[in-house]
Parts: C-alpha cells; structure tokens; sequence
C-alpha cells in the first residue's frame, strides 16, 4: 500500500475510547504513532460518517481500523479490501449516531471519492460498556493489527530508510 | 381477533440500545414503544466528586454529534452556582459555537438521514448517486460548520477550549475573517438546502403538541431565555424541576420525562421555531415563508425544512456575530469556587438540554442531573407512532415499516450516542 502514487496515505483509527473496545482501532492508530513514514498521514476520529468521508477526500490510499461486532470471538481480527466490495453491514439509519463507517465508504464510491486502495480492520469486541477499558482480548488484537498495518505500509522498511 | 406487531431491533447486536414495537390489534393500534439508552446516567455518576472545571470537558464526552450542548449547558449552569455572569464577546463567540453545532448536526441529519425519505431511497448511499451535487452540497455545508468547531473548540469533536467563565483562548478578529468568507458560501448553500427541501411531498399529520423551547426577547435561543410553552409555561431554569418530572419505564433503562401537571411535550426544532419566529433573521423568516412554512409548525415530517432554516439561521447568526465581533479583554471571567446549586437549560440541536449540579464548596460537584433531548421528546415520538400508524395499515409490511422509522427519525433520535463499531453481518454459508 505504501506504493500507492504521488496521493496521500491516511491511516486512520476510528472509534470512542470511552467506550470500551469501541476504542480499538483508536489503540491502534495511536500505538503506531511516531512509527510510520512521515509521509504517511495517521488520523483518529469518532466514526461520524462525514467526518471519515471528509479524510479520505484527496487520498490515494486508506488503511481504516474500527471495532467490530458480528458474532466472533472477541479480538478476532476482519480484514476487507473495501475497494473491491462493500463491507458486510445491513442497512441502518434511524439517528445521525448510527451513521458510520459503512456510509462513510459507500458514501466515497457513490460520489467517486474513495481512494483507490482501501483497507478495513475491524477488531471484535466483547465490552462496549461505558467507561470500560479495552478488554485483554481486543488489546491483543490491537498489537497483533498493528504490527500487520506496518507491514502492509512496509512502515517498517521505510522506518529504517528515513534513518539512514 | 387480527393482531399485528411491527417490530425493529435495529440494535439487535447491542442489547438494550434502541428499538421500537407497535402493536395493532384488529385496526386499532394498541401500544407504541420506543427503547433508548442513555449515556447521560453513566456521566452523572463519572461527575460526583469531580472539580466543576471538569464539566465542560467530561460532557462534551457524552455525545459526539452535539458535544457543544452538553459543555453550554454545564458552564452554564456551573456559573449559576458560582455567581458568575459572562457577557458581551465571551458570550458571542459561544453564540458562534453553537452556530457551528446547529450547522453540523442538522445539515448531517436534513441530507444523509431524513431527505432519503422523502426522495424514495433506502438511504444516504442510493441517493448520492442520483443527486450527487446536492449530496456534495450537504457534505461542505457541514464541513463549514465543523470549521467553527475547529477554530472554537480547539478541535472539531469534543472540543476543549471551553471553559467555566468563557475560553481559554479566544480568537482575533483576523482569524476569524476566514471564517466569514466560508458562512457566506455557507449561507448560499443553506439557502439552497431549505428550497431544495421544501421540494418535497410531506403527509399531512399534524398534532397538537405542548411545545417548549427556551426564548429570549432578543433573539433565536441558543443559551438563554426562559423555558416557555404554547400552553402557558414560562419559567426559570431553576423551575424546572418543579414543572418537570422524569420517571423510569420498565421496558427501557432510560428515564421519560413529561410535565407534571400535562403530561407528553415537544423540544427541538419545531418547538422553537413555533415559540421563536419573530426572533429568527430577516432572511432566515423569508426563506421560511418561501418554503410555505406558518409562523407555527406542528407536523413532524416538515421538521427537514425548520432543520434547513435553523441552518440557515445559524449562518447568518455566524456571519453577524464575526462581524461585530471585538475580542475581550480576558479569554475567561475569574471565578472562586463556593458551594451552591447551579441549572441551566441550552437548545441542543435536539431541543432543551437541560442540567443542574450541586457544588461544595471547594468548587467539587456533589450531585450532577443531565436531562438530554431526546427523552424529553419519548413521549411524543411514541404518541406519533400511536397516532399515525392506523393509517398505514393497508400497507405491506416492508412499507409500514419503513413509515415507521421515518417516523422516529424525524426527531433525529440520539439513541446510541457515541458507539461507532461496525455492526457487521457475515455470512457463514
């Protein structure tokens, strides 16, 4: 992914810390701070749709990891290559506050907007409690995404490059 | 007997966090409910014990759609207890905040939630690829008001640069000129946005609501005023609670609250719309006869075009305060903590918000009560369900269906409040 053209590179970890394991892609985005090329754009936010669409605009590539519930065990770790296909979420939207990353991404290819390589993470959580912290199943996950992130961004390759 | 249940669990995965039942029996709808929760309760109890600098920072926590709601309301009522006052620019540039909130919060739900309704899509998705230009309209609109967010708060959610007293750092006027040339862009497209809904077929349900909003003799409430009703209330904050109760249902964990003497009320956008025509801008009143709205408006499913036209009033409300706007001489009033009892109640895009806290006096909060919207609002949005339903019945059930979430969603419920993980559905076939 780290040879996706001239474009920018975001990595962006989405979720509330606040909420226990809803915070996981957060984790991630934060572990691997001070840990990628500086080219590489690394972000977090909320999950707000818009606010998503509005990072990827402009982006040649996108690695996007969020929490996840669909069943698994907890810190399972999901990847899909979001370019290809939708992510496999049933429709929803009642309140602005289910309006996530599924539209978000739907939302970029409706409007010719999504980058033309974009990758989903989604680590599954067990507790989504208020408050909590992130569970030790999903805190796993985060360091086995993280260290599989750096290498779909040769983050490590470049690391050493740049010190040189 | 003909027994119908029209049921969605649309949280299914998350126990507990918002579904609606209505059940009909021989044509007759025999019950409506609606479930929410509510994060609010865990944020009371995360306050005790807390100092009240902490307020505006912890209740920005609560909701990532509106967390300048919650920080206007806490600082608010916080300076009530501390025996503070905050006037003239400090004032204006949090009048400004919540303008970017309104535009954010009500341009999000106008075009990605509630104009599919009415244009015939399942969604936000459907129709972007039909109306892409007006989908990239509502997408920069929003953008303009997270602008305001950005350079306010600090940071466009939860932002942090508001404080008891006023700000910790408040803008020039040179930083602030950028943000005039966006509104007046935005002001266009808001513009556009309330013809562009005013476009659409609406069913023609009104109800008599008792509808209550804040309102001040000078202005579009935003933080101050009394808390007044189309039935007579008129009241203080600190009257609330004697006007106001909220009791717990036993199918839901959140809290209903109704008027102790009347029952079921209306907050958000049609009630102060209602209550607040004369307040509204010069341009904002026209755009809204324009649309063919009264100077009343008690049908629901118009609430996308009283959302179009708060939009627009909160451009034009930005574009007048950035003007006029000369910064103060200190970024934040000087404050001694004491003990006391401090509410106050501010109009989230949602409708009144109202809090109260209790200080002691080293300045630490000993109770903290967090009153939001949208369980305000249960109670209409249930006898809406009730009321209207009757008339779908011949419908096939996809259909009611979907007329009910319409329904619900024409309050913009904040049900789910600040969980953003993907529901995923896997097929393991």
């Amino acid at each position: 992914m780290g040879e996706a053209g001239a474009g920018r590179v975001l990595v962006l970890g989405v979720g509330n810390p606040g909420r226990g394991d809803d915070g996981a892609g957060r984790a991630v985005a934060q572990a691997l701070r001070g840990a990628l090329p500086r080219a590489i754009e690394l972000a977090e936010c909320e999950g707000e749709a818009t606010g998503i669409l509005a990072r990827l605009e402009n982006a040649s590539a996108a690695l996007i990891i969020d929490a996840c519930a669909s069943g698994a065990p907890a810190g399972t770790v999901h990847r899909f290559d979001v370019s290809q296909a939708p992510l496999p979420q049933a429709a929803f939207g009642v309140s602005t506050h289910g309006f996530g990353l599924h539209e978000a991404i739907e939302l970029a290819r409706a409007l010719g907007q999504l980058p033309a390589r974009c990758v989903v993470y989604a680590i599954e959580g067990a507790n989504f409690e208020t408050g909590a912290p992130l569970s030790p199943a999903a805190a796993a996950a985060v360091r086995e995404v993280v260290r599989w992130v750096s290498v779909e961004l040769g983050g490590e390759d470049r690391k050493e490059q740049a010190h040189a | 007997m003909v027994r119908k249940t029209i049921k969605v669990n649309y949280l299914a995965r998350v126990e507990g966090e918002g579904a609606f039942k209505v059940v009909v029996r021989d044509g007759v709808v025999e019950s409506a409910e609606l479930s929410i929760f509510e994060p609010p309760r865990f944020f009371e109890a995360l306050l005790r014990g807390r100092a009240y600098s902490e307020a505006p920072d912890i209740t920005a926590r609560i909701c990532g759609i509106c967390p300048v709601a919650y920080q206007m309301s806490s600082v608010h009522a916080m300076e009530q207890a501390l025996g503070v006052q905050v006037t003239g620019p400090l004032r204006d540039l949090r009048r400004l905040l919540y303008c970017g909130e309104w535009i954010e919060s009500h341009t999000l739900h106008v075009y990605m939630l509630h104009a599919p309704d009415f244009l015939g899509y399942e969604g936000a998705i459907d129709m972007a690829r039909d109306h892409g230009d007006a989908v990239r309209r509502g997408l920069a609109l929003k953008k303009a008001g997270n602008e305001i967010l950005t350079l306010l708060g600090g940071r466009e959610i939860h932002p942090i640069n508001v404080r008891v007293g006023g700000f910790y750092r408040v803008p020039t006027r040179r930083e602030l000129q950028p943000l005039a040339e966006k509104m007046k862009w935005a002001r266009d497209a808001a513009l556009e946005t309330v013809r562009w809904v005013a476009s659409f077929d609406f069913p023609d349900n009104e109800r008599d609501y008792e509808l209550v909003a804040l309102s001040h003799p000078d202005e579009y409430p935003f933080n101050e005023g009394r808390i007044v009703s189309n039935r007579g209330l008129d009241i203080t904050s600190d009257a609330y609670d004697l006007h106001f109760e909220e009791s717990h249902v036993e199918r839901s964990t959140a809290l209903h609250s109704r008027l102790r003497e009347r029952g079921a009320y209306l907050v958000g956008p049609l009630a102060r719309y209602s209550l607040n025509f004369s307040r509204l801008s010069p341009m904002a009143q026209q755009a809204a006869r324009e649309a063919g709205l009264g100077i009343v408006c008690a049908n629901p499913y118009r609430s996308i075009i009283v959302r179009a036209v708060e939009a627009l009033y909160a451009c034009d409300e930005a574009l007048r305060i950035i003007d006029a706007y000369q910064p103060p001489d200190q970024p934040a009033v000087q404050i001694e903590p004491r003990a006391g009892v401090g509410c106050a109640a501010t109009e989230a895009p949602r409708g009144l918000l109202y809090h109260r806290y209790r200080l002691e006096a080293d300045g630490s909060i000993a109770e903290a009560r967090i009153v939001p919207p949208t369980s305000q609002n249960q109670a209409s949005i249930e006898a809406d369900l009730a009321s209207f339903v009757g008339q779908w019945l011949d419908l096939p059930d996809d259909q009611l269906r979907h007329r009910c979430e319409q329904t619900v969603r024409n309050y913009d419920p904040c049900i789910s409040c600040s969980t953003h993980f993907l529901r995923l559905e896997l097929d393991r076939g």
